[in-house]
């Protein structure tokens, strides 16, 4: 159905890079943010898209809630975070008419509202692309990746926490990311540990790491 | 590949099956005839079914990671700590289905009867499904579209054997989606007593449960209350607890805000996650702590808004 696409608005991207994680909470809109935000105090330019659609956490972090979003003739314009616009960002926060309005939609609506997020905004110039993403494996991540796969992203970064619990849920996020084809960049362990901001004493997760990679699903290369 | 057209009306709509956007969709002589529309027959089969199920609790929250599995999973074991209190708890997170393994059940199967799915039982009045007992390895990835996860709800709702059960806990993935309306849905004649909502006190938590209690507004499901998890963290080295404060006042605001009862606050206690991981009961592990105390103190009021709710004139079949 799809052809190989036209560049369109993805044209002038030079990187994607999806952040997934099977289990919830465990730091991906932080380290997407915090990996934005790296990238430029490093000089790159670099776009973030929110594609959590029930729960878009990005805009408040960024301290851009309440934006609107205006149109141009290639599609959205996305919100830029600075006055310098080296930090862009596309949510579904922006679209509500209020910020507790709950987005209570089902699969073909978001894989819908998914696809015009990637083809529909006008992100101009970007090195890197960011993608937040919501926890799991289902309608949302399969529709950024079909989406996606056209401009073939860099990969994905998997998010985990030291606990057991989060640990199993990534392992299936991996055997995902197998199944699309989609490289898996590395994966990030979040919330390793604690410092005490008061007696700066250290204290370690509160699991222990079980974090074995699995063979062939963390390689780096296609 | 899309299964349904980019503006398509809903299956429920007045143009379903006659809108332009119809044309091409597989569907599309299906809407036509009005037959999507009609109201699926499991309802009624599930209303069936919950007959002997008294009480029926949602654990929801907009947020992910804020403890509705762990939460859930400790609803059950305080219920069923009374032997006569028969305690289901079913895990409707069919991408990241955490619950066996906080129980301590990694690995178990589920049989097949004449009268349907037997759930796993832990100890003789508490019993247990999800679909991670269904699957062949733990690492497989169960990547399935929302119709699919819709189906897989059904069946949980209308094939599995509970037997005569006092509370049914039904632990939820994060948002407002497919698995969270199906369930109230199918559940929808069945009589839910509420939603018990999960929390921390993080704002990036707060605007998401502030959504999802728009959404149990939304769908008519009543709010039992609202649980502030990961309440505080008291350093065990120098013993400071200023360290993770609610920069927008926590649950505690929100819940006076909008009008929802707050039935307690979990304060963080790094033996709950590793009795979690360990797939055991945080009670026996620790007794005595401020956290048991709390989760205790939120089950007694539980259990007592789901009496107040008691269905007046159905015919309940007791043990």
């Amino acid at each position: 159905m799809e052809a190989a696409a036209e560049p369109g608005n993805l044209a002038g991207v030079r990187h994607i890079i999806l952040v997934l994680s099977g289990k919830g909470g465990v730091g991906k809109s932080t380290i997407s943010t915090e990996l934005a935000l790296a990238l430029r105090h490093a000089g790159k330019k670099v776009g973030i898209l929110d594609v959590d659609l029930c729960g878009p956490s990005i805009p408040r972090m960024l301290r851009v809630q309440g934006k609107a979003v205006h149109q141009c003739d290639s599609g959205w314009v996305p919100v830029f975070v600075d006055q310098e616009q080296s930090i862009s960002l596309m949510s579904v926060g922006f679209l509500l008419e209020k910020p507790d309005e709950a987005v209570v939609w089902r699969g073909p609506k978001k894989n819908a509202l998914i696809k015009q997020f990637v083809s529909d905004v006008a992100w101009g110039q970007l090195d890197y692309l960011v993608v937040d993403t919501p926890p799991g494996t289902s309608d949302e991540h399969m529709a950024v990746v079909d989406a996606l796969r056209p401009y073939s992203p860099l990969g994905a970064l998997v998010v985990t926490t030291p606990q057991a619990v989060s640990v199993g849920d990534v392992r299936r996020e991996l055997t995902f990311c197998k199944k699309v084809g989609l490289r898996v960049i590395g994966v990030v362990e979040n919330m390793s540990g604690f410092v005490c901001p008061h007696c700066e004493g250290r204290r370690r997760g509160a699991g222990q790491t079980r974090w074995s990679p699995l063979p062939g699903l963390c390689a780096p290369g296609p | 590949m899309e299964e349904v057209p980019h503006d398509c009306p809903g299956v429920s709509s007045a143009q379903a099956g006659r809108g332009a956007s119809c044309q091409g969709c597989p569907n599309q002589g299906l809407c036509a005839s009005g037959a999507a529309a009609a109201p699926d027959p499991a309802i009624e089969e599930i209303k069936e079914k919950m007959k002997t199920v008294k009480h029926k609790i949602l654990v929801l929250s907009g947020k992910g990671g804020v403890g509705k599995s762990t939460f859930s999973a400790h609803l059950a074991h305080g219920l069923a700590e009374d032997e006569n209190t028969q305690v289901a708890l079913l895990d409707i997170d069919i991408c990241g289905p955490s619950i066996p393994k906080i129980m301590g059940l990694e690995g178990e199967q589920v049989h097949q009867s004449g009268s349907g799915w037997s759930p796993v039982f832990l100890e003789d009045n508490l019993g247990v499904m999800s679909v991670g007992f269904l699957l062949s390895s733990p690492d497989d990835a169960v990547i399935w579209r929302g119709p699919k996860k819709n189906g897989m709800i059904k069946q949980f709702l209308r094939d599995v054997d509970w037997g005569e059960v006092d509370y049914l806990i039904v632990d939820t993935p994060p948002g407002t989606s497919d698995e969270h309306l199906s369930a109230v849905q199918y559940l929808a004649a069945a009589h839910i007593d509420g939603a018990v909502i999960i929390t921390t006190p993080q704002e990036v938590s707060l605007q998401d449960v502030r959504k999802e209690i728009n959404f149990c507004h939304k769908v008519k499901l009543p709010i039992i209350g609202v649980v502030e998890n990961m309440s505080g963290f008291t350093c065990p080295k120098c013993q400071e607890s200023q360290i993770f404060l609610p920069t927008t006042g926590g649950a505690e605001v929100m819940c006076r805000d909008l009008k929802v009862p707050l039935l307690g606050k979990v304060p963080l206690d790094p033996r709950i996650g590793k009795s979690c991981d360990k797939g055991e009961s945080f009670f026996a592990e620790a007794p005595d702590s401020p956290a048991t105390l709390a989760y205790r103190s939120i089950i007694q009021r539980i259990q007592e808004s789901c009496s107040l709710r008691q269905p007046k004139g159905e015919n309940l079949v007791g043990s």
